[in-house]
């Protein structure tokens, strides 16, 4: 029998390692590598410069400024899609007040669950473009909308104090849907005795939510984290359609000092790769502390 | 663990190793040979025939920028060159991400012979130039033109054409069609409205006065890419100071973007913005949300380049007869008259040094700039070309015709500036956000002009970037 297990294992494990280091790994480390270089990108010159672009990074006022918007993303961004996430979630699947005593979604659950769900469905580019629209200063819904009510009517995406939060916001709509479905294919897995004991027990919904469900989901929170601080630190599709990073940079992203730096104004692919390590250490660091500050106990059911 | 496992098992960790090996020779910036020199390319015999030497059945690529002009001008272009070169084998393909489709290719050494470097995708022409990867097009100037006799290549280009692909003296760039800015209107609207085009600054001023008090917006601007304010502001002061002002600018001169003829400008067109002449929510708009405005006769002014028309085709109402005019006169003082335009080349087409066929490259762009190939373009896409003369007998829609007039009315007074062209980040990026501040009310003349300048500063503090001087 062991005779044969080798081969087998080899030829079985050895494609996907191959693919994997040749379009994972090795961009990764090339990044390393051309990050410590002045490549312009178009001819196969390339010297050695050390830590020469990590240097300029640091007095680079426009990398800060986008690491500054990048933070609040990072500390607005997850906390609210998950906060609406969960909150919808508990009502699709135990916001109803039918019967009193069982546990249950609010009327027309399937159909709010899909709706929920639609901006998933869309890609990002599609969304984008829709909020563009709908920012839109002057035939734009949302000013309608003001307008047709009597509130001011603000340029959005032309006013450096609501572009980024105009962004943001296209950022939680366009997340929240997902997380809808993840907590609440979550919850189902939670069993119903439990609930019905506490509700015996005569305890709220707001207790049931914070004592009994959020502890049981712990570990689907902890992921939804991780997955969106990960987003928060990107978010550079968004910013590049729909403000592509202005007015006066005041919406501009890591990303897009990337982007910007070795495709857009100019080719300066050895400070771009330098911005992108900063960025891989970046996403790193806030995995590794989300999951460390996150560690609970597991709970298995029995 | 016996013997045999452990031969195995480096056996296959041999495997591994060796694709590893290979990655690092492949590494991004490793490909390309230096030193493999003009070994693989081809080369014909040169004659009257065939000045540039070319190789008459050395296949040739073309990679075309489709945008706006599509890239059915660039298939009747390589079918001209086919009639020459019957045995030439012609690749053509065209793709609106110009920089991410050849990037690779230019590492590697392999770009193709003629690329439209061209879009919001272009690859940055300082990053070529400062690489050494585009060839000297010198020699194409010096050609004898294909079908106008007696004259060669740059004799039948219009002037500025060859200054704006040109970087420290060498010819690199050859930008293909001809490219007006200014400020457009709707004849439509002032005629139905009595209104005149103001020649000063007041009469704009007093006339945007009228405007807006018949309940139509003077002006609209695309605020997310505010740098189109930034071409009249300029010319402004171009037309006050003469041809040094944007001398300087161009030179990265100190203080360049705070001469007293900048201030001038900055000042006066800062009424529009104090008086509120512009069409409220622009600072949200898109260069086509505003241009679609306007074109809804919400706006009587914009300004842009001479493709607003062709980009505007499928939204403007029928008889809406856009014009374009040039920017307003200051004052008796100035020392270029009302009719000076800022007219330059635009649409840039390069030959990358490494090309395999570097003279069927420059030959096409023979071909591209004879009076046939011009007029076939002209035709197609209704846009002029940098060949002088060539739309005659061509109809042309209501707008280039006023294109074509305003070129003439300016002439030899034409102006233009190229900071653009040398330092993409500078406009794109820089004066772009002092723009987008300063014309949204958010800053004064003073603070414009300051943040221009401290962006004109970093890019001259920055060693990392080539810098560039023309003459005069």
């Amino acid at each position: 029998m062991r005779h044969g297990r080798y081969p087998l294992i080899v030829s079985f494990l050895l494609p996907p390692l191959v693919l994997y280091g040749v379009f994972v790994l090795s961009p990764y480390l090339q990044a390393f590598q051309i990050s410590t270089t002045d490549w312009l990108g178009y001819s196969a010159q390339a010297d050695p410069v050390g830590l020469a672009n990590f240097q300029t990074l640091l007095h680079d006022g426009y990398v800060w400024n986008a690491l500054k918007n990048n933070a609040i993303l990072l500390a607005v961004v997850p906390v609210l899609t998950i906060a609406l996430g969960l909150f919808f979630a508990t009502m699709l699947t135990m916001g109803g007040r039918r019967g009193r005593a069982g546990v249950s979604g609010v009327r027309g659950t399937a159909v709010y669950r899909l709706v929920y769900f639609f901006p998933q469905v869309l890609s990002v580019v599609i969304i984008a473009l829709l909020w563009k629209e709908i920012y839109h200063p002057n035939s734009g819904l949302l000013n309608g909308a003001l307008r047709a009510v009597g509130l001011p009517a603000p340029t959005w995406l032309g006013d450096p104090r609501f572009a980024f939060w105009c962004v943001l916001a296209v950022m939680v709509w366009s997340n929240v849907g997902f997380y809808v479905v993840l907590f609440g294919a979550a919850m189902q897995a939670i069993p119903r005795d439990i609930y019905e004991a506490v509700m015996l027990d005569g305890a709220s919904r707001t207790v049931m939510l914070r004592k009994i469900t959020i502890p049981l989901l712990w570990d689907t929170i902890q992921v939804a984290w991780i997955y969106l601080a990960i987003a928060a630190l990107d978010g550079f599709i968004l910013v590049q359609l729909m403000t592509n990073g202005g007015p006066n940079f005041s919406s501009d992203v890591i990303g897009m000092r990337m982007y910007d730096t070795a495709f857009g104004s100019e080719t300066k692919f050895g400070y771009a790769s330098a911005i992108g390590v900063v960025m891989f250490f970046l996403t790193l660091s806030v995995a590794v502390l989300a999951l460390r500050a996150a560690r609970r106990d597991r709970i298995e059911y029995s | 663990m016996n013997r045999r496992d452990i031969l195995r098992r480096s056996a296959a960790a041999g495997l591994l190793a060796t694709p590893a090996a290979g990655l690092l020779a492949g590494c991004a910036t490793s490909g390309g040979d230096d030193d493999k020199g003009d070994s693989g390319s081809y080369q014909g015999t040169k004659s009257e025939q065939n000045p540039l030497g070319v190789k008459e059945d050395a296949p040739l690529e073309v990679v075309i920028f489709n945008g706006g002009f599509g890239e059915e001008y660039a298939k009747s272009h390589e079918a001209m060159y086919k009639e020459k070169y019957p045995k030439a084998e012609i690749k053509h393909s065209a793709t609106q991400e110009i920089n991410k489709t050849l990037q690779p290719r230019f590492v590697d050494g392999t770009p193709p012979d003629v690329v439209n470097n061209s879009g919001a995708g272009q690859i940055d022409p300082n990053g070529l130039v400062s690489q050494n990867a585009l060839a000297d097009l010198g020699q194409l100037l010096a050609a004898p033109s294909l079908d106008i006799p007696g004259k060669t290549v740059k004799d039948t280009l219009l002037p500025g054409a060859v200054d704006v692909g040109s970087y420290d003296g060498k010819f690199l760039v050859m930008n293909y069609t001809y490219t007006v800015y200014g400020i457009w209107h709707s004849t439509k609207l002032f005629t139905e409205r009595n209104w005149q085009y103001a020649k000063t600054w007041d009469e704009h001023i007093a006339l945007c006065k009228q405007i807006k008090a018949a309940g139509i917006a003077p002006w609209t601007y695309a605020g997310i890419h505010p740098r189109y304010m930034s071409w009249p502001l300029i010319s402004t002061a171009i037309k006050l100071g003469g041809p040094s002002v944007a001398l300087a600018i161009d030179n990265l001169e100190p203080n360049a973007w705070k001469s007293d003829a900048m201030k001038t400008a900055a000042d006066a067109w800062y009424q529009i913005v104090k008086d509120k002449y512009i069409l409220e929510g622009s600072p949200g708009l898109d260069h086509k949300q505003s241009q679609t405005a306007w074109c809804q006769g919400k706006a009587a002014f914009i300004s842009c380049g001479s493709w607003l028309e062709s980009e505007q085709k499928d939204v403007t109402p029928a008889g809406f007869n856009m014009t374009v005019a040039p920017t307003p006169s200051l004052g008796s003082g100035d020392k270029l008259p009302f009719e000076a335009i800022r007219g330059t080349a635009g649409e840039p087409f390069i030959v990358p040094a490494k090309a395999k066929n570097v003279a069927g490259g420059l030959e096409y762009f023979r071909t591209m700039l004879s009076k046939k190939g011009a007029q076939d373009f002209t035709k197609k896409v209704a846009s002029l070309t940098v060949v002088a003369g060539t739309t005659e007998g061509v109809e042309l829609p209501f707008g280039l015709t006023s294109v074509v007039k305003a070129l003439e009315a300016s002439g030899s007074n034409g102006f233009n500036w190229v900071y653009n062209n040398y330092y993409r980040k500078l406009e794109r990026n820089l004066v772009d956000a002092a723009c987008g501040e300063f014309f949204s009310g958010r800053s004064t003349p003073a603070e414009f002009l300051d943040q221009c300048q401290n962006g004109a500063d970093s890019i001259a503090q920055d060693s990392s970037i080539k810098k560039y001087k023309r003459a005069a």
